[in-house]
């Protein structure tokens, strides 16, 4: 798979794609895209990246372990989860706050706090799960 | 304080008590003995609103939703109880102090006896079944935790596996045996339940309730055949055995039974299970106690047949054995524990428990002489000691009326002179006769290690010599909550001519000679039982060998471990499951009418429809899977032009990254390329397979034909907007309405995906290892 062209283009084709998927994950919630759909993207970025460079250079660009960013996506799926607890609603409520920066409304929510914790779950476990199996079996 | 605050305040302390040790050394034991000592003062101050005949009760909402209360109920029972067990709670918290000093894990000692007294403290208390189930079982985790606590040797992983899974099960019967009280008579609590006795008693469910309720008090009371896990128990350090195994969690079950003697008491069931099973035990742990040399395994066997005692008084239910369960609970409290924590300083200071080499030891350790000698002379039964008071009641009690009482008598009169036999031999015979050499250098045990024994057996000699101020309080509010109709208690320790005082006389003249040929009668009774040459305790391990065996059988069964198996069950279950009830109910979906399609729509449809054949016509797997994925491909752009953009997206992923996946498993697991089934197996795989495809296309077909119900659509669509801030309804009810669900769902990527990781490493460790040996 090591041909000349796909190592040249992996590159691109992987930051695009990355950035591309935390777009999708980003508008999700109005348009389609979303958390799981942004992952999974990322998870195809992360694969090209392993079959383009080896798995040891795609693990150093990722810096975290893969599960270790998955189990950081849960944790901040639970957290946004309890933010409303200290707001006295039940739990996952979903609460908005939207400051204004130099004149831009943005809208910030914990719903969007879960919805990142969504999209770092499914990166992190798949891409763990595609790195492993692209790994040869020396140690 | 309120009760509120005594229920949690020994969980506080528990908390604190390993960083106190931390800081303060064994010392921490004056600070954390507070917490008990706070407690028993206010229970203390209830005792005149008890005496005058009054019932506390209180309660806090625990979950309000689901109608459960954390309630107490406070009467003469669970005063008493309340106090024995933050009294002697702090006593056993100071003997710790001195007993452990120095040991590397004295704060996580600390920590678990503190969270067993309030476990305990929350039992005797609870008002509400499930309160009282809930610390019934925190009873038996945390003397699990303590038994254990030396858990580097394997008789006491052994002993504490033994009492969780003897009391466990217990546990489980009370559960359904109060189940079965809540659903025949409507109450929830105890204080309902005991004003409405009459209705579960006469109910068809009583037998059943009743038998489990026992099968809950008989395991945690170590009633015979169920008493073997509690001697092996004596493997915990010695304040656990004082506290846990004679004061209180034992009695728990006694507990029990008293607190719904009048509401289940006073049936001719009631009143020959308990005699019979309290009798038995009492004789099996008096005969068991004889054969000891071990000062603790005497005293634990001796435990044993006291709780067969007060098993059988609380079954007999006249006003007199009433009376004397109260004090013999009382009085056996009082110097059980102070014995046992003699019997610690004794293996404390002279470095054996082993009766045969201890003797002499009267000057080196007067404090701790003084102390099991009047506990001591409390347990034969003496007058002027509450135990003298308790034996007298309990003749009374029994008499020689008819041949089921004089059996008893008799039962009684044996057990109570093994009792004395052991009563000498732990509180006189190791301090008097001349000093032999000894392992330790016997020196008086410090003022933490004799205060504990030198206070109870004080109080077991008050409560004896004034007694009127004693059964005032202490004893005849307990008798009235046990009988549920007052009793008040008149006897003295002054010996009054009768039945009762010549069978004491018989007992001690007994218990005398039988102690002067205990060597004897040591041999006697363990050439007896090696005839025997089986036990109960032999029978756990059996029991659980047996468990371990039938799982295996089990396992190996239904978790082959070959894929192909788990997938063929998987889709045949699936098929039956979906064909079965249409079938059944002869509810086929409609054939459907020909859609009106444009032709692209067409065209996409004919993909699908050769990417599926491809698949089946394909030589190697890795074109199989890459047909598959063109399949897939056709579905996602149905979707796309179905108006499922989502939808579309999701499966264009999840196709796109399976046939990596999967061409990467492939690789990976070194399958052949092709696929060298032979032909009945292809046949049988197909058949299933069809079978399967068949089910669920038929399926949809029958969900599209039922009338589509709108509402879920019509909520979403009207407030996904104006509720949740989005116009993509499907990430809204993603993230936003049915969030709960997705963090479920990711918990369980995340879970799958570590174990297929665990699942790749092993397979590439073994292949290492392999090669290695190669």
């Amino acid at each position: 798979m090591r041909t000349l062209i796909f190592r040249t283009a992996a590159p691109y084709l992987t930051s695009l794609m990355l950035l591309f998927s935390v777009f999708v994950l980003l508008r999700g919630h109005n348009e389609p895209g979303g958390g799981f759909i942004g992952g999974l993207i990322a998870v195809a970025a992360f694969a090209i990246q392993g079959i383009a460079f080896g798995v040891p250079e795609a693990r150093r660009a990722m810096r975290f372990h893969p599960m270790a960013i998955s189990g950081f996506g849960l944790f901040l799926s639970a957290i946004a989860g309890m933010v409303s607890i200290v707001f006295r609603v039940p739990f996952l409520s979903g609460l908005w706050w939207s400051p204004s920066l130099f004149g831009v409304t943005v809208d910030l929510s914990t719903v969007m706090l879960f919805d990142i914790g969504v999209y770092l779950v499914v990166v992190g476990s798949l891409t763990s799960v595609a790195l492993s199996l692209e790994e040869r079996e020396e140690p | 304080m309120s009760t509120l605050v005594a229920l949690l305040l020994p969980f506080a302390a528990a908390a604190i008590a390993p960083v106190a040790t931390r800081l303060q050394g064994h010392r921490a034991a004056w600070l954390l003995a507070a917490a008990p000592a706070a407690i028993f003062l206010h229970f203390l101050s209830m005792l005149p609103a008890v005496a005058a005949g009054d019932t506390l009760n209180g309660g806090v909402d625990w979950v309000p939703s689901l109608d459960v209360r954390l309630s107490w109920m406070i009467d003469g029972l669970s005063l008493a109880f309340a106090l024995l067990i933050s009294g002697i709670g702090m006593l056993i918290v100071l003997y710790a102090g001195g007993y452990l000093k120095g040991h590397p894990h004295q704060g996580r000692f600390f920590a678990f006896i503190l969270l067993f007294m309030g476990s305990m403290q929350g039992l005797v208390l609870s008002d509400s079944f499930l309160t009282l189930f809930v610390f019934w079982e925190l009873t038996s985790v945390t003397s699990f935790l303590l038994i254990g606590f030396d858990h580097g040797r394997e008789a006491a992983r052994r002993a504490a596996l033994q009492a969780l899974v003897v009391t466990g099960i217990g546990g489980l019967a009370l559960l359904a045996g109060l189940l079965i009280i809540w659903g025949a008579t409507g109450k929830s609590d105890m204080s309902g339940l005991l004003a409405s006795g009459e209705a579960l008693r006469e109910s068809p469910l009583y037998v059943s309730a009743l038998l489990l309720v026992l099968g809950g008090a008989f395991t945690k009371s170590a009633q015979f055949p169920f008493h073997f896990w509690l001697p092996n128990a004596m493997e915990a350090p010695t304040p656990v055995s004082a506290y846990l195994h004679s004061a209180t969690m034992v009695k728990a079950g006694v507990y029990l039974l008293m607190r719904l003697n009048p509401a289940m008491g006073g049936t001719p069931l009631w009143e020959t299970l308990l005699p019979l099973f309290g009798a038995a035990t009492l004789l099996c742990g008096a005969l068991l106690a004889l054969r000891q040399t071990d000062l603790k395994l005497m005293l634990a066997y001796t435990t044993v047949a006291s709780l067969g005692l007060l098993v059988m008084l609380t079954g007999l239910g006249s006003d007199k054995a009433v009376e004397a369960a109260a004090l013999y609970l009382v009085a056996h409290s009082l110097f059980k524990g102070a014995l046992f924590m003699v019997a610690g300083s004794i293996d404390h200071e002279a470095g054996t428990r082993d009766i045969r080499g201890l003797a002499g030891l009267r000057s080196a350790m007067p404090v701790t002489f003084a102390a099991g000698l009047l506990a001591a002379l409390s347990m034969c039964g003496l007058p002027l000691l509450v135990g003298f008071l308790a034996k007298e009641e309990i003749y009374a009690a029994l008499g020689f009326a008819d041949g089921w009482t004089a059996a008893l008598t008799v039962a009684v009169l044996l057990g109570n002179a093994a009792m004395l036999v052991i009563a000498l031999n732990v509180g006189l015979k190791p301090f008097v006769g001349a000093l032999p050499r000894l392992p330790g250098q016997p020196h008086e045990a410090p003022l933490l290690l004799w205060l504990g024994p030198a206070v109870l057996a004080v109080a077991g000699l008050l409560a004896g010599v004034v007694s009127t101020p004693f059964h005032r309080w202490i004893s005849s509010p307990l008798a009235t909550a046990i009988a549920g109709e007052p009793i008040a208690i008149h006897i003295s320790t002054i010996p009054h001519l009768g039945v009762p005082l010549l069978l004491s006389a018989l007992t001690i003249g007994l218990g005398i000679c039988a102690w002067l040929a205990s060597g004897r009668l040591r041999e006697g009774v363990a050439s007896l039982l090696a005839a025997i040459g089986w036990g109960p305790d032999r029978g756990f391990d059996q029991a659980m060998r047996g468990l371990i065996r039938l799982s295996r059988i089990v396992t190996g069964v239904v978790q082959c471990g070959r894929l192909v198996v788990y997938m063929t069950v998987t889709f045949i279950v699936a098929a039956i499951s979906v064909l079965g009830p249409m079938a059944a109910s002869g509810e086929w979906p409609a054939w459907p009418a020909l859609p009106d399609l444009y032709f692209y729509e067409w065209l996409v449809f004919l993909l699908a429809a050769v990417g599926a054949l491809a698949v089946l016509l394909a030589r190697s797997r890795l074109t199989a899977i890459v047909c598959l994925g063109i399949q897939g491909f056709a579905i996602a752009l149905l979707f796309m032009l179905f108006g499922a953009p989502d939808l579309s997206f999701t499966q264009f992923m999840v196709e796109t990254l399976s046939v990596v996946i999967l061409a990467l498993v492939m690789t990976r697991l070194r399958l052949l390329p092709t696929d060298r089934r032979p032909g009945p197996h292809k046949i049988v795989d197909g058949a299933i397979a069809v079978a399967a495809g068949v089910a669920f296309g038929l399926l949809l077909l029958k969900v599209t034909q039922v009338p589509f119900d709108g509402r879920l659509t019509d909520f979403f669509n009207a407030y996904s907007r104006t509720i949740a801030h989005g116009r993509n309804v499907v990430n809204v009810i993603i993230v936003d309405f049915r969030g709960l669900d997705t963090l479920g769902e990711i918990a369980v990527v995340m879970i799958a995906g570590l174990a297929i990781l665990a699942l790749i490493r092993i397979r590439g460790r073994r292949i290492v290892a392999a090669r290695r040996e190669a």
